[in-house]
């Protein structure tokens, strides 16, 4: 009998290692390539030529020349990125709740076929529509202004989703009803009443919203030609074209200015954001 | 009393009227019309009147039937998705498993969440062009890396070979979302009810068991959602392929996928929006019958039920309100 538990405690240990390898192996090739990236940026074009190294070097403001004295321009591209992104998400968490809100606080005669209907058109690819909401922005000229990118953000399905699941958790009738016998007005009683009591839910859409919009290369791409107006993920596409064809420190430099805001939202918010992905696949 | 409960009702149409106003502006309009598109003329920058191809469906043919690069670009994205979705959903499932096992106790767990989660939430555009530097030739990072662990005599121009580039493209792909599968399932398994895994125990099961007969039967909701959300993922699938190369498709339109194709059709070159849009209705016919299929797996069960619970709620309001 001991001898059994004594095998046992030994292959749980052997199993154990060998799944301690196996995860610090996976968090090493998560850190790797963005470590490189950092690492070369502080590196001239003929040192990251020579080789391969983790350690920085002390070339960074050399590529920041290279960098900014092309097309390329961060700070644009970052406020561009945080106009479109910032007015998007809060447009899209507002307008959100209140559909969720319309949906769980009122009986109406189209409540369930429209929620129905938000989970129909939750998964319809935006490339679906592309070529129409382009010819349609060009006949509005719109094209070149950042309200397209901006106002169908209005209509979020998945987030309605997720807002009715949270309010039906969290809201209390009780609490609506104490708020309309005070006298308020139903639009009152939702800003002041219900947006507080969902500001985690709120939260935890308006981290992913914002990330989604910050990343999205495919309508900017299409809809936005001015070099002025190009948001972050587009200015990424510069970069590998000719003109930084030999200037490897720059291109990194120029990788590392557009992850390094997402970075810092990362780790700080990294809590919030594992909770909320795995919230995202419970949806029963 | 029975006035004031009715006039709450017309709040639900008020409310919801800023969301249903952007939908049909913002994607219901553009997705007919871009089914239009799809039957006229429509190319070349310069607008001129656009009219009804003599055979509708003309465009439509000549995808499926003259265009050897769409149907290529359809096998394209079956192919890198299915390379980079079966490795992710093994090594997600063997990562939750062991993450929510009792008896293995893995420590410091939220630290590898974080870091195998952190590829997903950096931007996929940064991501292309980064491995696109990485595996520069002839020197580049990981030619540096074959050549220190001496796995090559000569630099390898990995950008040049079609199955190098595709895997490399299903690579970071798998990179960057098994971590997220990783979260979703280990939610899924801190799901499934302590008891079963508790008589398990008890009856002797052993860890393989355990998880061929336990977890894996109980996370087939789960793992069906991931799959089909996965697989309309797949589909979209624009911003690596559309970056990785210089130019877009790479050798030999090896990693020329549905969505970088719609892309180059209607604004490179020819600026042909009719064969385009009917790709991108094509596209979305795929789409909309993942959608459905998922729409199936998550529509409310409760929902019917709350509905009979409603209805006698009202019933019981009204008779309250006619005694009143």
């Amino acid at each position: 009998m001991n001898t059994i538990k004594e095998t046992s405690a030994l292959s749980l240990n052997i199993n154990r290692t060998i799944i301690y390898i196996l995860c610090i192996a996976l968090s090493l090739l998560s850190i790797l390539p963005f470590w490189i990236m950092f690492v070369n940026a502080t590196r001239s074009t003929p040192e990251i030529q020579s080789g391969l190294s983790l350690l920085p070097s002390v070339h960074l403001m050399t590529n920041m020349n290279v960098l900014t004295s092309k097309s390329f321009d961060p700070i644009r591209g970052f406020i561009n990125s945080l106009m479109v992104s910032g007015f998007a998400t809060a447009l899209a968490v507002y307008f959100s709740t209140l559909t969720a809100y319309a949906l769980v606080a009122y009986n109406w005669k189209w409540r369930q076929p429209f929620f129905t209907f938000i989970l129909a058109v939750m998964m319809i690819p935006a490339q679906a529509s592309a070529i129409g909401f382009y010819k349609f922005m060009y006949q509005l000229h719109w094209t070149n202004s950042f309200m397209p990118l901006i106002l169908p953000a209005i209509a979020s399905p998945a987030i309605v989703f997720f807002m009715r699941q949270y309010l039906l958790a969290t809201l209390s009738v009780e609490m609506v009803e104490a708020s309309r016998i005070d006298g308020a007005g139903e639009f009152f009683t939702f800003n002041r009443i219900v947006i507080p009591i969902m500001i985690p839910g709120i939260a935890v859409q308006a981290i992913f919203g914002f990330v989604a919009s910050w990343n999205n290369l495919f309508m900017p791409l299409i809809l936005l030609t001015q070099k002025d107006k190009f948001t972050l993920p587009i200015m990424v596409s510069l970069l590998k074209g000719d003109i930084y064809k030999t200037e490897y420190g720059s291109i990194y430099l120029g990788l590392s200015l557009t992850a390094l805001p997402l970075f810092i939202i990362y780790f700080l918010l990294s809590k919030y954001i594992i909770s909320g992905v795995a919230l995202g696949g419970v949806k029963e | 009393m029975r006035h004031k409960s009715v006039s709450y009702s017309k709040y639900g149409y008020i409310f919801s009227l800023p969301f249903v106003f952007a939908f049909l502006v913002f994607a219901l309009y553009p997705t007919l019309y871009t089914a239009f598109i799809g039957f006229t003329d429509m190319k070349g920058v310069i607008p001129k009147p656009v009219q009804i191809m003599d055979n509708p469906f003309q465009n439509f043919i000549d995808l499926i039937v003259d265009n050897p690069s769409f149907r290529k670009s359809l096998v394209n994205t079956a192919v890198i998705w299915v390379v980079n979705f079966v490795p992710q959903i093994v090594l997600a499932l063997l990562l939750a498993a062991w993450f929510t096992n009792q008896r293995l106790k893995i420590r410091s767990q939220g630290a590898f969440k974080v870091l195998l989660y952190m590829p997903n939430i950096i931007t996929a555009s940064t991501i292309a062009v980064l491995f696109n530097a990485l595996l520069a030739y002839p020197i580049g990072p990981l030619n540096s890396l074959f050549d220190m662990l001496g796995w090559s005599d000569s630099p390898i121009n990995f950008m040049q070979d079609k199955t190098v580039t595709r895997s490399a493209v299903s690579f970071i792909q798998f990179w960057m979302w098994y971590g997220n599968t990783m979260i979703v399932l280990i939610a899924g398994i801190a799901g499934i009810s302590p008891t079963l895994f508790e008589s398990a125990a008890i009856d002797g099961a052993n860890g393989f068991q355990t998880f061929f007969r336990i977890t894996l039967p109980s996370l087939r909701t789960i793992m069906l959602f991931v799959l089909v959300t996965s697989m309309i993922g797949g589909l979209q699938m624009f911003d690596i392929p559309q970056l990785f190369h210089r130019v877009a498709g790479g050798p030999d339109d090896a990693t020329l996928t549905a969505s970088v194709f719609i892309y180059g059709q209607a604004f490179k070159g020819s600026y042909l929006y009719n064969r385009a849009a009917a790709a991108s209705m094509i596209l979305f016919v795929f789409a909309a019958i993942l959608s459905a299929f998922l729409f199936y797996i998550m529509r409310d069960r409760d929902a019917s039920k709350l509905k009979k619970e409603q209805k006698k709620i009202n019933q019981a309001a009204r008779t309250m309100a006619r005694e009143v």
